[in-house]
């Protein structure tokens, strides 16, 4: 029966790594660069939201949807200023550009809402349910969790592969030079990618936030760099992927706290990501795509 | 709060160490004792030193009110006089030392202070070279109270462990005890290290010993619920009050009831915004001081605090105010009087701290360590009706 508690746990740490990662591998998938500052935009969603909801007294529900429509202009507005600039440089100079505007949100977060972290409880409370006499509980966010993951992961690979603007994504994650001659706009697809990613940093966050009720500048650092390390386990670029990657990833973690050391968690998460990468170095479920030169 | 103390007297560390480059040098006046103007004294001069201006300026101010504070009181009710000269050190370790000197050469008898750490730590090893008694209300590290004539008012952190540790087995709030710690933070290491110590000592069982460090805090799930299996009938949280929310947040939604108890880094829980205050009802922690007790002593304090001065006194305005009465007593009971020179008054002084025992606003039952180090009962409040209580 702990067992079962302890998977459960990590099901719900899962599913918010999930959420995450969808957003990562989204935007790595087609525009080819590890956005960093995904966290960070995650957070500023969940702030939107609080401010939205406790200042303004809006409806949780529209404040979601605004902080959606927010978060996917900031989205586009981050990529047309910091990373459309760059399509040419290596992808070296654009890794440093994300992490620089990853810094950059946290600090602009510190002087707008302080350090002081805002507690989330009074947003959205979900039940909880009791199982097996009370010694069993699944927290509501938890099933949401998992089941807007599983909406979004179904919904992303549908838009992909059936749409064509989902088709015009693929084409450029492909060969940004050959879908460019073919017609493509490269750089309204990229900038709908990232829109897409943002607006699913928005949903990801109120779902953090919910799960673990602390809202501080820093808030979405941590579990974006885990996130990162879901995509990469589950095959980065993969959709499927990353959910899969994410809830493993939330297990693994919760267990080896439970069983193993409460310190040492992080520790063996990233020893048992090496381990997948040295043995598939796509990852879990990566496509192993053979370069011809 | 001691994180915007620790970085606040890294500024001042920093801002100490470019003037050491400027060539100025201290002048030496350790040895002379300027006592010949106070033939003719019937108070004894009191030095204090605290910033009153710059960034950590509360402290300094709270301290100088509240001491001022005690001095009218003590002088008010006759016997033994007492005269404060509270001068500006801004939380510079030069500046505090020039003012120390200046301090000296007005006819210092005792010195009240210094307010921060950084200064208190300079100041009192000049001071114990000079046989000048030093009584900090605030500096709370162990460096302080290793010179030798410095003592100090409030809890070192390791202290906090073992007075928590006591004060759970003095009053048997459990026996089964889960210990949840930040391993990644000095302060809460330092106080779980000297809990475990002394919880074995008082024959507290740790059920669930258990941590997270800077970089996995947001998940306390498997923390909470090895507590829970456990069967711990209380959880002890050494930790700042942003993780303990997420703690106490998890406890509700694994509908695990157990006490909670924790130290000063738990003030603070009923100022997040947004919080959900409800959960917080019934966590103990140890605060040397909150304004809202209801403790008559606390009350009178904070009710004359607040006539003079006009605002709500904090923990430093209750540790300076203690520190005079303690000052009072120790010499009351070493037989002081104000024609007494600095030296001779610090070796009776000294002589008379460890045989004190005194209730004050930040504790009951204070007494000293021929170190210097403070024991005394500390104060725990409980969270009652969203605010603090006395227990």
């Amino acid at each position: 029966m702990e067992f079962l508690s302890y998977v459960i746990n990590g099901i719900s740490l899962g599913g918010v790594y999930a959420i995450i990662a969808l957003g990562y591998t989204m935007v790595y998938g087609i525009a080819k660069m590890l956005n960093f500052a995904h966290g960070d935009v995650i957070m500023v969603g969940s702030y939107l939201v609080y401010v939205a909801v406790t200042g303004a007294g809006m409806h949780p529900l529209l404040a979601v949807v605004l902080s959606m429509v927010a978060c996917t202009l900031l989205g586009i507005v981050i990529e047309r200023l910091a990373y459309k600039p760059l399509r040419g440089a290596s992808s070296l100079s654009v890794l440093i550009t994300a992490i620089g505007v990853s810094y950059l949100l946290q600090n602009l977060a510190l002087l707008i809402w302080g350090s002081t972290p805002k507690s989330f409880s009074s947003v959205i409370s979900l039940p909880t349910f009791h199982l097996a006499g009370g010694s069993l509980t699944i927290p509501g966010i938890t099933v949401v969790t998992v089941a807007v993951s599983a909406v979004i992961m179904v919904g992303l690979v549908w838009f992909v592969n059936s749409t064509r603007t989902g088709q015009a994504m693929l084409a450029v994650s492909e060969d940004k030079g050959a879908a460019q001659l073919m017609g493509i706009n490269v750089n309204t697809t990229i900038a709908i990618t990232f829109a897409i990613g943002s607006a699913l940093a928005a949903v990801a966050g109120v779902l953090l936030c919910t799960a673990y009720p602390s809202l501080q500048p820093t808030t979405g650092a941590m579990p974006g760099i885990k996130a990162f390390t879901a995509a990469v386990f589950g095959g980065i670029g993969s959709i499927p992927g990353a959910m899969v990657g994410g809830i493993l990833l939330g297990i693994i973690e919760i267990l080896s706290k439970a069983y193993i050391s409460t310190q040492l968690a992080d520790a063996i998460v990233f020893a048992v990501l090496i381990v997948v990468l040295l043995v598939r170095p796509t990852g879990l479920m990566g496509k192993k795509i053979n370069e011809k030169v | 709060m001691k994180k915007a103390l620790s970085v606040m007297l890294a500024a001042a560390m920093a801002v100490s160490f470019a003037a050491c480059g400027t060539g100025t040098t201290n002048p030496g006046t350790s040895n002379s004792t300027s006592q010949g103007s106070s033939a003719a004294a019937t108070s004894i001069r009191v030095g204090g030193l605290g910033p009153l201006t710059g960034g950590a300026a509360i402290y300094g101010n709270a301290v100088k009110n509240g001491a001022q504070l005690a001095v009218d009181e003590i002088n008010a009710k006759g016997g033994l006089q007492f005269e404060l000269n509270f001068m500006d050190d801004e939380n510079d370790v030069e500046k505090s030392m020039n003012a120390y000197n200046s301090l000296k050469d007005w006819g210092m008898q005792l010195l009240m202070g210094t307010t921060t750490t950084q200064p208190c730590i300079a100041v009192s090893a000049q001071a114990s070279d000079d046989r000048m008694f030093v009584l900090t209300p605030s500096a709370s590290a162990p460096e302080v109270v290793a010179n030798e004539t410095a003592y100090q008012v409030c809890f070192t952190d390791p202290n906090q462990g073992m007075a928590s540790a006591n004060y759970i087995a003095d009053n048997n709030l459990a026996t089964k005890v889960a210990v949840i710690h930040d391993s990644s933070d000095a302060y809460s290491s330092g106080v779980y290290a000297k809990f475990k110590e002394q919880a074995e000592a008082r024959g507290l069982e740790i059920v669930a010993d258990e941590a997270f460090t800077a970089d996995n805090k947001t998940d306390f799930s498997v923390q909470v619920q090895k507590a829970k299996s456990a069967n711990a009938e209380l959880v002890f949280l050494p930790i700042y009050y942003s993780e303990a929310d997420l703690i106490l947040q998890e406890m509700n939604k694994q509908g695990y009831e157990a006490t909670v108890f924790g130290c000063d880094g738990l003030d603070g829980l009923l100022t997040i915004p947004g919080a959900d205050t409800s959960l917080f009802e019934g966590v103990m922690l140890l605060t040397p001081f909150a304004a809202d007790a209801q403790d008559e002593m606390t009350q009178n304090f904070v009710t004359s605090y607040q006539e003079k001065f006009g605002e709500v006194p904090n923990q430093f305005a209750a540790d300076a105010y203690d520190a005079m009465y303690i000052l009072l007593a120790a010499c009351e009971k070493a037989g002081v009087t104000a024609d007494m020179d600095a030296a001779t008054i610090c070796d009776k002084v000294m002589e008379a701290m460890p045989q004190l025992t005194l209730d004050g606003l930040t504790g009951n039952g204070m007494k000293w360590e021929a170190t210097g180090e403070v024991n005394k009962e500390p104060r725990a409040v409980k969270i009652v009706n969203g605010a603090y209580a006395a227990m």
